[in-house]
C-alpha cells in the first residue's frame, strides 16, 4: 500500500475494487465501514459480484470480467474531457501526459458501456466523484491481478491516481491488500527472481558485488530466474530437474492443476518443507518438518509495510525445526556454512544489505511495528509513500490499451469462472480446515451461479453438479446467489477434494507472470 | 480568563486537549476510574452510570465518558456522592441477573453449602465462566457491594450454544449495550441490538434468532468487549485466565498483520485476543485471527522428516534426511547446472526464513530460480 490502513478512514472517497474485503480483509474493511457509516465518506465498488461490501457502497458498478483497463481509461477519458484532473500534480510530478491522453480518448463512455455493460451515466459520475473527492483512496486486490493483463490494471489504476493528484497525502494512493500475512516481506526480502533484497535487481552489477561481499562468494548469478509459474511447467520440459519448497501448497493452488501435477512427476528430485503432509508434500521425495508462527520468532511485514514482531509462544512438535534453521543446515551440508544464533541475527545481516530496513531494530519494533523505507536508525519509517517525489523522480504515465481475456465463453464453454475466497477459509485450508468451527461454517465447496443460469443450465440450489472447463472438472454444490452475475460463477479455491484450480487457465499476464484465475470458461453438467 | 485547558481532578491541575471528556483526560493521567459499558472507539453513551463523577457546583452527578471537559473544571472521581453512587449501580447490576459469584453473600456460613446453593440456583447447572475475569465482580470487590437474589425473574431464555465459536448467555447480561457498540461502530457488521430501544430486556440477533442465522461473521468483537460472563467464547470458556501466559505477536493469516496476543497453556494455544490500542487493528480480529489456530496443536503436524523409498514416505532422522537432500541437490547441480534447481519461499514465513531462502538459492546453488506464492 502507498499509505496505511488507518488512513483509509480519512479519505472523503473510496473506490475499491477486485477486492472482496469483508471476507479477505475483514479488519481492514471495518476501516472502510467506518469512514463511510461515521465519516460520510463516499464508497464506490466495482465488482462483477456483488459481495457484501456493496451494501455499505454509494455506488456499485458492475464491469464484465476482464475488462478492467477499459473502465478505468474510461473514467480518464471523462476526467481529462472535463478538465476535471489535477494540472499542477500532473504538470510538476508526472511524464507522459500527452501519450496518455491519446490513448484514452477513445474510451469514450458509449465505448466503455459497449465492452464493459457499464452505463455511460456511470462512468461519468464516477469518474466525477473521484476526480472531485479532496482526498480519494483506491483500494484492489486480486480481481486486478489476476488476469492476463494484471500489470495493464494496476498501472491503469495509478494512472487514475496520478491524473488526479490522489497520491502522497493523507486519505489517498494506490493500496494493493495483500492476501498473505507476509507476502510483502517475501517479496522485500528478495524471495522473487529479478531481485535482490529492498529490489535490488540482480541484473545490476553493484548489487551483485555488494551481496557477494557480504556473503563472502562469488559468482553469484545476473541472469533473471524463473517464477513459480515458470519453473513448474519447465519441470515437463526437462529444465527444472529438482524444487525445493518451502511451505507451499502448489498442488492446489497452482492453475490448471491437471498439467502441474504432470509437471511434477516429471522432477528428479522434490523436496517439501511444511507444517503438514499437504498435497505437494506427498509427492515429495524427502519431507522436512517445520514449525509454525507461533512457534518462533521473527518478523513479518503487512500490506502497509509495517514491519512487525513474531514472537515464540509455544514449543513446535516432535522433531520440527525452524524454517531457516533447516535451510542453513542444508547450506551447510553442501559445503557453504551458514549458521546463526537467532532470528535478531538473521535480521541484523537483513538490515546491512537492504537499505529500506536499515534502521529497523528488535528493539525499535518491540511495542509497534515501523514501515519501511526506514533508511536508519533515527528514521521514523514512511507511512505515505510518494510524498514528495516518486522513487524514479517523476511519476510516468502508461498508455495502455485493452486485451481480452485469454479464455473467453463459447457455445461449448458458455459461462464464465472466477475464482476467489470465502471467510471462513484461508488459501488451500492446509491451516484452517484443522479448525472444526470453521468447517461447521463453510464445511465444502460450491459454485455460485445466478438464479437464471441455474434455471437456463438446469441445476438445483444445494444439489451437486459438474463443472468442467477444457483442462478439468470438479464436481460441487450448485448454491444459487444474489452475489452471482448472469455469465458467470464463482467457485472458492480452499478445498483440495474439489480444487478449482483443475478448471483454471494457466496463461499468464506477460510481465508479472501472475496466471488468469479471474476468468477462464467452463459448462456445467449433472 | 485565567490559564486555558487546565482541569483539576481529585485536586491536581491537569491540561487537557480541547475536545477531550473527563475520562479520557483520566486516563491519560493514570487515574482509575472505572467503566463499563465505554468502548474506545465509539460514542459514549454514559449508559452504564459506572464511570459518574462530582462536579464542583453542579447538582448532579455526570458519567465522565460522555462529558467534555471545561476549563477550571473541579471534578472529583471517588467522592462520598460518587462512591454511594456507584455502590448503588452496581447492587442493581449483581440484582438483575443470575451473578452468582462469591460477592452474592451465602445464606449460610458454610462456603460447599454455598457453592452447591449457587449451582442449583443456576439455570445452566455452572458457575460463571467469567469468575475472575469480570469487571462488574472487579467492581464489587472494589467497592464491598454484595448483590442480592434476583426479585423478579431474570432473563431466562436458554443459554445459545448452537454456534461453534460464541456462548451467548442472556442470564448474565447487565445491559451495558457495550456488544452493539462493537458490533455497530467498531466491526460495523450492525448483527445484533437491543429488543426495545425504550425498555430493552436482552440483546438480540436480527429479529432475535441465533447468531448463526444472522448477519453475525464471527468476529468475537462483542466478545472482547463484553465485561461479564454474557459472551464468552466456546472453546475457552472453562480457562482460568490467571493460569495463561500470554504473548504478544502477529497473526499468521491475510496481509493486514494484525497484533494479537497467543493466550498459552501447557503448551497450547487456548484462545486469541486482539491486542488494543496498537496499530494497524486497535484489538479488532476476524473469525479466522480469533478462532482459527487449532492447526497449531493438529495431531496431523510433521514431526520428523520422511523419506520417500518405494513410493512410499517413511520416518527418518535429520542426519539421514539432510545428508540426502544436499548431495542430491550438489549432484543435480553439478549434472544439469545451477538453474536447473528452483527454490519455491513462502508468504507465511517470516522474513528471516524468506531472507535466508534466497541466500541459500543464490549464494549456495547460485541460481535465481527463487520465488513464492505472491501471485496466487
Amino acid at each position: 500500500m502507498t499509505n496505511t490502513i488507518g488512513d483509509i478512514e480519512t479519505a472523503d472517497m473510496i473506490l475499491v475494487t477486485g477486492s472482496n474485503t469483508t471476507e479477505n480483509h475483514p479488519v481492514l474493511s471495518s476501516f472502510v465501514k467506518r469512514a463511510v457509516k461515521f465519516r460520510s465518506a463516499k464508497l464506490v465498488v466495482v465488482d462483477p459480484r456483488k459481495i457484501k461490501l456493496v451494501e455499505y457502497a454509494d455506488k456499485w458498478i458492475r464491469q464484465a470480467v476482464g475488462t478492467d483497463v477499459v473502465w478505468i481509461n474510461g473514467l480518464m477519458h471523462v476526467i481529462i474531457k472535463e478538465a476535471l484532473f489535477n494540472k499542477t500534480f500532473v504538470n510538476d510530478r508526472t511524464e507522459g501526459f500527452e501519450e496518455l491522453k491519446k490513448t484514452v480518448e477513445k474510451f469514450t463512455p458509449e465505448h466503455v458501456e459497449k465492452i464493459t455493460g457499464i452505463a455511460k451515466e456511470d462512468i461519468i459520475e464516477i469518474a466525477r466523484m473521484y476526480a472531485t473527492a479532496k482526498a480519494a483512496s483506491i483500494l484492489y486486490c486480486m480481481g486486478i491481478t489476476q488476469h492476463i493483463c494484471g500489470t495493464d490494471n494496476v498501472k491503469s489504476l495509478a494512472n487514475l491516481s496520478m491524473l488526479c493528484g490522489h497520491m502522497g497525502k493523507p486519505g489517498t494512493g494506490v493500496n494493493p491488500l495483500r492476501g498473505q500475512n507476509n507476502v510483502q516481506g517475501a517479496c522485500d526480502m528478495g524471495g522473487l527472481p529479478v531481485v535482490f533484497t529492498a529490489y535490488q535487481p540482480v541484473s545490476n552489477p553493484d548489487a551483485v558485488k555488494k551481496m557477494e561481499n557480504a556473503w563472502g562468494v562469488t559468482g553469484i548469478s545476473t541472469s533473471p530466474g524463473l517464477t513459480a509459474t515458470e519453473m513448474i511447467p519447465k519441470a515437463h520440459d526437462g529444465i527444472i530437474k529438482s524444487l525445493y519448497i518451502i511451505g507451499e501448497n502448489p498442488l492446489v493452488s497452482d492453475p490448471d492443476l491437471n498439467h502441474a501435477e504432470k509437471c511434477f512427476e516429471d522432477l528428479e528430485f522434490l523436496v517439501v518443507q511444511d507444517l503438514f503432509l499437504t498435497e505437494t508434500a506427498q509427492k515429495a521425495d524427502v519431507v522436512l518438518p517445520s514449525t509454525c508462527f507461533a512457534e518462533k520468532d521473527g518478523t513479518f511485514s503487512n500490506t502497509e509495510r509495517r514491519v512487525q514482531r513474531v514472537r515464540k509462544a509455544v514449543e513446535g512438535p516432535g522433531d520440527a525445526k525452524i524454517d531457516w534453521a533447516i535451510t542453513c543446515d542444508i547450506a551447510s551440508r553442501m559445503g557453504y556454512p551458514m549458521s546463526y544464533n537467532s532470528s535478531e541475527d538473521i535480521f541484523e545481516e537483513i538490515r546491512i544489505v537492504t537499505p529500506s530496513y536499515a534502521g529497523i531494530t528488535y528493539d525499535r519494533i518491540d511495542k509497534t511495528g515501523i514501515h519501511w523505507p526506514c533508511p536508519s536508525i533515527d528514521h521514523p519509517g514512511t507511512p505515505i509513500l510518494h510524498s514528495a517525489q516518486f522513487t524514479r523522480g517523476k511519476g510516468l504515465f502508461h498508455a495502455i490499451d485493452f486485451i481480452p481475456p485469454a479464455e473467453e465463453p463459447d457455445n461449448e464453454y458458455p459461462l464464465n469462472l472466477t475464482t476467489g475466497r470465502v471467510i471462513y477459509q484461508y488459501h488451500t485450508g492446509t491451516m484452517t480446515r484443522k479448525t472444526e468451527g470453521l468447517n461447521e461454517r463453510a464445511p465444502e465447496s460450491f459454485v455460485e451461479i445466478t438464479q437464471k443460469d441455474a434455471d437456463k443450465y438446469n441445476v438445483k440450489n444445494g444439489k451437486k453438479v459438474r463443472v468442467i472447463s477444457r483442462r478439468g472438472e470438479i464436481e460441487v454444490i450448485v448454491q444459487i446467489s444474489p452475489k452471482a452475475v448472469d455469465g458467470t460463477v464463482f467457485i472458492p479455491f480452499h478445498y483440495a477434494e474439489a480444487a478449482a484450480n483443475r478448471l483454471t487457465n494457466g496463461r499468464l499476464d506477460p510481465i508479472a507472470k501472475i496466471p488468469e484465475y479471474k476468468v477462464c470458461a467452463v459448462k456445467l453438467a449433472s | 480568563m485565567g490559564e486555558q485547558n487546565k482541569i483539576i481532578i481529585n485536586n491536581n491541575e491537569l491540561s487537557f486537549k480541547s475536545g477531550e471528556t473527563i475520562l479520557e483526560v483520566a486516563k491519560r493521567y493514570n487515574i482509575d476510574l472505572p467503566t463499563l459499558c465505554h468502548l474506545k472507539g465509539s460514542v459514549p453513551t454514559g449508559r452504564c452510570g459506572i464511570c459518574v463523577v462530582e462536579i464542583q457546583g453542579m447538582d448532579n452527578l455526570r458519567a465522565a465518558c460522555a462529558t467534555k471537559a471545561e476549563n477550571s473544571m473541579i471534578v472529583f472521581t471517588e467522592s462520598k456522592a460518587v462512591v454511594d453512587t456507584r455502590k448503588k449501580v452496581i447492587k442493581e447490576f449483581l440484582s438483575m441477573g443470575n451473578h452468582n459469584c462469591a460477592v452474592s453473600r451465602p445464606s449460610g456460613n458454610d462456603w460447599t453449602h454455598f457453592q452447591m446453593k449457587v449451582q442449583a440456583d443456576d439455570n445452566s447447572a455452572e458457575l460463571c465462566p467469567a469468575w475472575g475475569d469480570c469487571r462488574l465482580q472487579d467492581l464489587a470487590y472494589r467497592y464491598q457491594v454484595t448483590g442480592e437474589k434476583p426479585a423478579a425473574p431474570y432473563q431466562t431464555d436458554p443459554m445459545e450454544i448452537v454456534n461453534p465459536f460464541i456462548i451467548r448467555d442472556s442470564s448474565r447480561c447487565i445491559l451495558c449495550g457495550k456488544c452493539v457498540k462493537a458490533c455497530r461502530e467498531i466491526q460495523v457488521n450492525d448483527a445484533i441490538d437491543f429488543d426495545n430501544a425504550d425498555a430493552p430486556k436482552k440483546i438480540i440477533a436480527g429479529d432475535n434468532k441465533p447468531l448463526k442465522d444472522s448477519e453475525c461473521v464471527f468476529c468475537g468483537e462483542c466478545i472482547q468487549a463484553c465485561p461479564v460472563g454474557a459472551l464468552v467464547e466456546k472453546d475457552a470458556r472453562f480457562d482460568r485466565g490467571w493460569q495463561e501466559k500470554k504473548i504478544k505477536t502477529t497473526c499468521t493469516y491475510c496481509g493486514v498483520g494484525c497484533q494479537i496476543y497467543l493466550h498459552v497453556k501447557d503448551n497450547i494455544i487456548t484462545r486469541v485476543t486482539g491486542v488494543e490500542g496498537v496499530a494497524p487493528n486497535y484489538g479488532s480480529l476476524c473469525v479466522k485471527g480469533r478462532f482459527g489456530f487449532n492447526f497449531v496443536s493438529s495431531p496431523e503436524r510433521l514431526t520428523k522428516p520422511l523419506i520417500k523409498e518405494n513410493g512410499k514416505l517413511r520416518e527418518a532422522e535429520w542426519d539421514e534426511a539432510l545428508d540426502l537432500v544436499a548431495s542430491k541437490l550438489s549432484q543435480i547441480k553439478k549434472d544439469h547446472g545451477p538453474d536447473s534447481i528452483g527454490v519455491l519461499t513462502s508468504a507465511r514465513m517470516s522474513n528471516e526464513d524468506n531472507y535466508i531462502a534466497q541466500k541459500f538459492a543464490r549464494a549456495v546453488l547460485k541460481t535465481n530460480n527463487i520465488d513464492h506464492c505472491a501471485r496466487l
